[in-house]
């Protein structure tokens, strides 16, 4: 094979700066140990000697560590796919052919980011997080591997496999040349969007670090302290008059609102700094990121389906998210959001950027089945209803005062449940057209579903028991990178959207639906 | 439902596969090779229900027999009954350019996978189905659900064929 590439067809090292990455990396998990050890020992004379020597020690084993694992560590660019070896006593080689290679990302986290360096991620769709990844490399070996890739990839996929050999071209390849932006958003957009991500999860962190810093510091004392301390001046307290109080628990309120759009809008800055979305001749490219930055690249080919979702409040606002469902997924994280905080009109560009469209005003909805609605409605509720028998009788015996009030709370959380699942049945629908399958559900906050007819992969129609003796089924499409289904309609609609979704499916193999 | 007019048992020539068309059955061997599966299950169960008995024999309250006798009923009712009802419950239907698999006894599971989206295909034989001549057809499909369908108690010469007849619709193989 002829060399398409200075760096090619030879075992390569990442960069070096890695080790130092590592070894960092090391020193925060040497901390704490130290302290524990310093701690654990009493402070008295050697404590602070033991703690910082098992702090060392664990900083020169990790940095030994990882420089045996960097140097064992070798990555080839071969012809036809990209080798991996690695391991320091067991030897793992992991090959990954170019025309399994969905996509490459690059990820830039704090301290790489420092070092000039990044994480080069190589999606092959393979599930379970197999997937293949090169740390560090520097940010233009990163680049310039990616291009490459892409070349190979191409060339591959059109099956010309000599195509980029030899070819001085290769050599020179250029960036990615900055495309045509689509979606964008400024520090004006954020700062709404850090309103809406209001999250009390610092409290909860709070309250972990305060228990585990109990023994320490002795919060539990302080907070008994205090309370003596009320307790003492109980008449003083209660003989203030009657505004104080409400305004101090305002104030409470307001401090705990404060705290929690504070953390909403440090984490919305943090990762949404600079998003911005463009249209690529390769597909969509998606930067962000303060700290970590992220320059991913989704194949317009490659998006599956979208999902369209918002949230209670920001909902009334007006404000949606949009997601790609993509073969090169990385399941369950927010990988593929691609508008995460957008009017709807925005979302259309988008929409139909990808090549889809948004369901217009004449489409035809279906709902599920109303047999379903009854039963999701008893099934829903069911759990309580026995809970509210078990609990009565057993309280009636034991505790006789509990068991009506008890009762009636079960009761009326049963009567709750059986509500919603009234009120939720109006929003699930489904809708069929000429190219697309769209589904909508949710109660307060309608997320909806849109997938391609031709780029789903098979349709099951299940039943359970239940069901069969009602008369629906749920309708299950296989759809790559993530999860299609209808539940609760008639078994006759069932079989009739399946059938049409079939005829649009068979029509088209596979191996067309690149250029499709 | 509304057009039983139309049922034909012969779905082949024609491209869809009919929702109310009678399915073809699975290999007979299937059933016996389920029972005998289910009898090699039930051995260890009715040895253990045996040596309780032994063990317990004067000192339970039970009479002579109970353990035993409600562990070979549970067992035939798996070895005799479950493989019946459960060959019953499945079937298939292929046509020109998709498989239609039905299985599930109180479950049922209807799925439908158009050959233009098969990745690959096997065809599985354990020690019991060669020895009855039957073979697993498994279609794997790149959707998340659904990314194998399995057609179990086939007669191993058909499940090759299919395999085969599937094969010359993927015209990129395991793309």
């Amino acid at each position: 094979m002829s060399e398409a590439a200075p760096s090619s067809n030879e075992a390569q090292r990442t960069a070096p700066q890695s080790v130092l990455v590592g070894a960092l990396a090391g020193m925060k998990n040497a901390i704490f140990p130290a302290v524990a050890a310093t701690f654990g020992t009493g402070l008295s004379g050697w404590g602070i000697y033991i703690g910082l020597g098992i702090g060392l020690l664990i900083v020169v084993v990790g940095g030994l560590s990882t420089y045996i694992s960097w140097r064992r560590l070798t990555y080839t660019i071969g012809a036809a796919d990209i080798r991996v070896e690695s391991g320091v006593l067991s030897r793992a080689a992991r090959s990954v052919p170019y025309e399994r290679i969905q996509d490459v990302s690059l990820e830039q986290k704090l301290i790489p980011r420092l070092l000039g360096l990044v994480a080069v991620k190589f999606e092959t769709g393979a599930g379970g997080g197999e997937d293949l990844s090169l740390t560090y490399l520097t940010e233009d070996a990163g680049e310039e591997l990616r291009q490459l890739v892409r070349e190979r990839r191409d060339a591959a996929d059109e099956a010309i496999p000599s195509v980029s050999e030899g070819d001085p071209a290769a050599a020179t390849r250029t960036p990615e040349p900055d495309g045509e932006p689509i979606f964008a958003m400024g520090p004006g957009r954020l700062f709404t969007f850090g309103l809406f991500e209001f999250s009390l999860a610092v409290f909860a962190v709070l309250a972990g670090l305060a228990q585990y810093a109990d023994g320490f510091v002795e919060i539990g004392d302080a907070i008994d302290m205090a309370g003596g301390w009320f307790s003492d001046r109980g008449e003083e307290v209660a003989a203030l008059s009657m505004s104080v109080q409400v305004l101090s628990a305002l104030a409470g309120l307001l401090a705990v609102f404060v705290v929690g759009s504070a953390t909403g809008m440090i984490r919305v800055f943090t990762r949404e700094w600079g998003f911005l979305l463009e249209r690529t001749a390769r597909g969509f490219r998606r930067r962000r990121g303060l700290f970590t930055k992220t320059d991913v690249v989704m194949p317009i080919h490659r998006v599956q389906a979208l999902t369209i979702g918002t949230r209670l409040i920001r909902y009334r606002f007006g404000w949606h998210s949009l997601k790609f469902v993509s073969l090169a997924q990385d399941a369950g994280s927010s990988n593929h959001v691609v508008a995460p905080f957008a009017r709807m009109d925005e979302i259309r560009t988008v929409v139909e950027t990808a090549g889809f469209h948004l369901p217009d005003d004449n489409a035809e909805w279906h709902r599920a089945s109303e047999a379903y609605r009854t039963d999701s409605m008893i099934i829903d509720s069911l759990f309580f209803v026995i809970a509210a028998a078990v609990a009565g009788t057993i309280l009636a015996f034991t505790a006789p005062d509990w068991a009506l009030p008890i009762a009636l709370i079960l009761i009326g959380l049963a009567v709750f449940s059986a509500g919603t699942a009234l009120y939720s049945w109006q929003f699930k629908r489904h809708s069929l057209d000429d190219t697309q399958i769209m589904a909508r559900a949710g109660i307060m906050s309608p997320s909806s579903q849109i997938a391609t007819r031709t780029k789903l992969h098979s349709a099951e129609v299940a039943q359970g028991p239940i069901a069969r003796w009602r008369g629906y089924a749920t309708l299950n499409l296989g759809l790559a990178g993530g999860e299609f289904s209808i539940p609760g309609i008639p078994l006759k609609r069932a079989r009739e959207v399946r059938r049409k979704v079939l005829e649009t499916i068979a029509a088209t193999d596979f191996s067309e639906l690149e250029n499709a | 439902m509304e057009n039983t007019a139309a049922v034909t048992t012969d779905p082949a020539p024609s491209n869809a596969v009919d929702d109310e068309a009678e399915l073809i059955e699975l290999h007979p061997n299937y059933k016996t090779a389920l029972r005998v599966r289910a009898t090699l299950t039930a051995i260890p169960f009715v040895i253990g229900a045996l040596v309780l008995e032994g063990a317990l024999q004067g000192e339970s309250p039970l009479p002579f027999g109970v353990i035993v006798g409600v562990i070979v009923f549970i067992a035939l009712i798996f070895i005799v009954r479950l493989p019946a009802r459960r060959y019953a419950a499945r079937g298939y239907q292929i046509s020109a350019d998709r498989l239609r698999v039905v299985r599930g006894i109180l479950w049922r599971s209807d799925t439908v996978v158009p050959f233009g989206r098969v990745q690959h295909i096997d065809v599985d034989q354990g020690p019991l189905d060669r020895f009855f001549d039957i073979a697993t057809l498994t279609l794997h499909t790149a959707g998340n659900h659904n990314a194998s369908v399995h057609l179990p108690g086939l007669g191993h010469e058909l499940a090759t064929e299919m395999r085969e007849e599937i094969r010359a619709h993927i015209k990129r193989e395991s793309m």
